[in-house]
């Protein structure tokens, strides 16, 4: 009696989850939906991009898009693609999550040669969001170590934002004829003027604007411009006379689009990205176009400024990680028990 | 189950299936995926995740707090249970219900407004930071936060108790020649403890596992402010998974233990002031 009866239960459940297993298939069909699986800033961008796209798709191939957005921090959304999350396209902020998803056998190796420009369609770097008027006076890398200087950057360790900042101040010893151990010790003494160390950027930025706390935010340079247009006069961006060009590069998730019979569409999606319409928009939204003639015609918003790649502090994304953020790296060397 | 062996109420076997099922599903299988992945690694890989300086002052930290909240938790909380069970007065229903507040909040937001609230420009941080009390980005910080977060744990379980502990009982104790002091101590006091150590139980639980708004609060300074679900965080976001799942494997060890541990506690208190 007692045993049918958990049987029943068992089997009732068993029931239960294999029918989330049921899927649909999209091949054929007048409308399809895409995933875009993207790191946390680039909101508003894809949405005006996705408009743009869907209008044009159907208009070629007369098929009606459903494009969706998914937005977190860049490594936690790669890890949900991994585990299983149907992205159709992954648009990450980092190479390195992207190289991940690769690692785990879900996009194609070689997968950055596939499209233009390193599958780059645009770039960012990191600036300075500095109080109104700029009461320290903070123009370069140097004046963050400054005694008075509080800085505002989120944890290299949770946050892409983070290793970006972390990045681009090395580079500024490096490439400026500093030794590694000159970088060394900026980056120690830089971290000992960040009095708070959000786990991720959109923290950073709360903490920043809202709780006044610092006097420098080292920030993404499409969100330095959101942030100082919300408040309202209250804040000013400095350009640092070098910094680092962020790559968020975009890539179709092979395993999926294949599954999903959405391939085409998600390779179509991925280059509209390169149309001058899109990098338009692009620009707009403050993201630095790859097409070099629609960045000069946005040369008023896009102050110039030197910048250094990856390969110019270390082989590649992947090392530079390794080096600087694994456990037992140079992020976690500078910090170091309390002596007692 | 013998024929003759009736239960008052009917489903007793459907609903012990449900119950299998439910721990099975919810807990124990997540369990099991939790430690069979922590130790996909060798020993000393294990080690070496969980055994650093870093880590070790993350768990001495996080349970430090945690201990520290459960306290002030126990103590506040037994005053507004007190308060709320003894006395009548205008919007207590309304007071009550503020109680659960807490657990319905995303903890995320309770970080956010008390570290706005604290800092130097926030609407108490602008009186306390001049007298040196720094409510935002600091052991203290973390602690308010968890207190906040573990007040509703003590008032639910202490509230039943002093429900059923009626005035007269005090009466008596007056009357046999009690004082205030010895009446508190000797007969209030020790009917609420069991109770009181289940609250300070869920309580610290709740703090060594919390993430959301400590992370909003602590300012997450290696060696001083951070506490181990950060470190877990950290893992993860290099793809290290077993070493995040190591990381976890330790805390919940920590926490079966002090919940052993209490629960023992518990059943001593009880058969002794019980």
């Amino acid at each position: 009696m007692r045993s049918i009866a958990l049987i029943a239960v068992f089997a009732a459940g068993a029931l239960a989850l294999s029918g989330c297993n049921a899927r649909q298939e999209a091949d054929g069909a007048t409308s399809q939906e895409l995933l875009n699986v993207s790191y946390d800033p680039t909101r508003e961008l894809w949405k005006a991009l996705n408009k743009e796209f869907i209008a044009d798709y159907k208009k070629q191939t007369g098929v009606t898009l459903d494009m969706k957005q998914s937005h977190a921090g860049s490594s936690s959304q790669a890890r949900s693609v991994i585990e299983g999350l149907d992205a159709d396209v992954v648009t990450l902020a980092m190479p390195p999550d992207t190289e991940a998803i690769a690692k785990a056998g879900l996009i194609k190796q070689g997968w950055q040669e596939r499209l233009p420009n390193g599958s780059l369609p645009y770039s960012s770097t990191i600036v300075f969001v500095v109080r109104k008027g700029n009461p320290k006076v903070v123009k370069d890398w140097p004046d963050l170590v400054r005694e008075d200087v509080a800085v505002i950057t989120p944890s290299p360790k949770t946050s892409g934002n983070g290793k970006l900042s972390f990045l681009a101040g090395w580079g500024s010893i490096v490439l400026r004829g500093g030794s590694e151990k000159d970088a060394t010790d900026y980056i120690g003494k830089l971290y000992q003027h960040v009095p708070v160390l959000d786990s991720g950027a959109r923290a950073a930025t709360t903490t920043f604007a809202q709780k006044k706390i610092g006097d420098v935010h080292l920030t993404w340079e499409n969100e330095a411009f959101f942030e100082v247009k919300e408040a309202g006069g209250e804040l000013e961006i400095v350009y640092p006379q070098i910094s680092i060009r962020a790559e968020p590069r975009v890539a179709v998730v092979d395993a999926n689009v294949d599954r999903k019979k959405t391939r085409a569409a998600a390779e179509a999606y991925l280059k509209f990205l390169y149309t001058p319409e899109a990098q338009e928009i692009i620009a707009s939204n403050y993201y630095r176009p790859f097409k070099p003639e629609i960045l000069h015609k946005h040369s008023e918003s896009f102050q110039s400024v030197e910048l250094f790649t990856i390969q110019q502090i270390a082989n590649d994304w992947a090392a530079a990680e390794s080096r600087f953020f694994a456990d037992g790296g140079v992020f976690d060397q500078i910090y170091s028990a309390p002596k007692q | 189950m013998s024929k003759t062996n009736r239960h008052v109420l009917p489903g007793f076997s459907l609903s012990l299936g449900y119950t299998l099922l439910y721990l099975s599903l919810l807990t124990m299988v997540p369990l099991v995926a939790c430690f069979t992945k922590a130790f996909s690694l060798s020993f000393d890989q294990f080690w070496a995740a969980v055994w650093t300086p870093r880590t070790i002052a993350a768990y001495q930290f996080s349970l430090m707090v945690a201990f520290v909240s459960s306290i002030a938790s126990v103590v506040l909380g037994f005053v507004i249970a007190w308060v709320l069970v003894r006395y009548e007065f205008p919007l207590k229903r309304f007071f009550d219900a503020l109680i659960d507040l807490p657990f319905a909040l995303p903890t995320a937001v309770a970080g956010l407004v008390y570290s706005g609230l604290y800092v130097e420009n926030g609407w108490l941080g602008q009186f306390l930071v001049p007298l040196g009390i720094y409510g935002a980005y600091s052991r203290f910080a973390v602690v308010l936060v968890l207190t906040f977060l573990g007040i509703p744990f003590v008032v639910r379980t202490l509230e039943p108790v002093l429900d059923s502990l009626e005035a007269d009982k005090e009466e008596a104790a007056y009357l046999l020649g009690a004082n205030r002091a010895q009446t508190f101590w000797r007969v209030i006091f020790p009917t609420l403890i069991p109770a009181a150590i289940t609250g300070f139980a869920l309580s610290l639980a709740r703090g060594l596992g919390e993430y959301g708004s400590v992370v909003f609060v602590s300012g997450n300074m290696p060696f001083r402010t951070e506490i181990a679900p950060v470190l877990i965080v950290a893992r993860l976001e290099q793809f290290a998974y077993a070493e995040a799942t190591a990381i976890a494997v330790v805390l919940l060890i920590i926490s079966f233990a002090m919940l052993v541990l209490i629960n023992l506690l518990e059943r001593w208190s009880s058969r002794y002031y019980g």
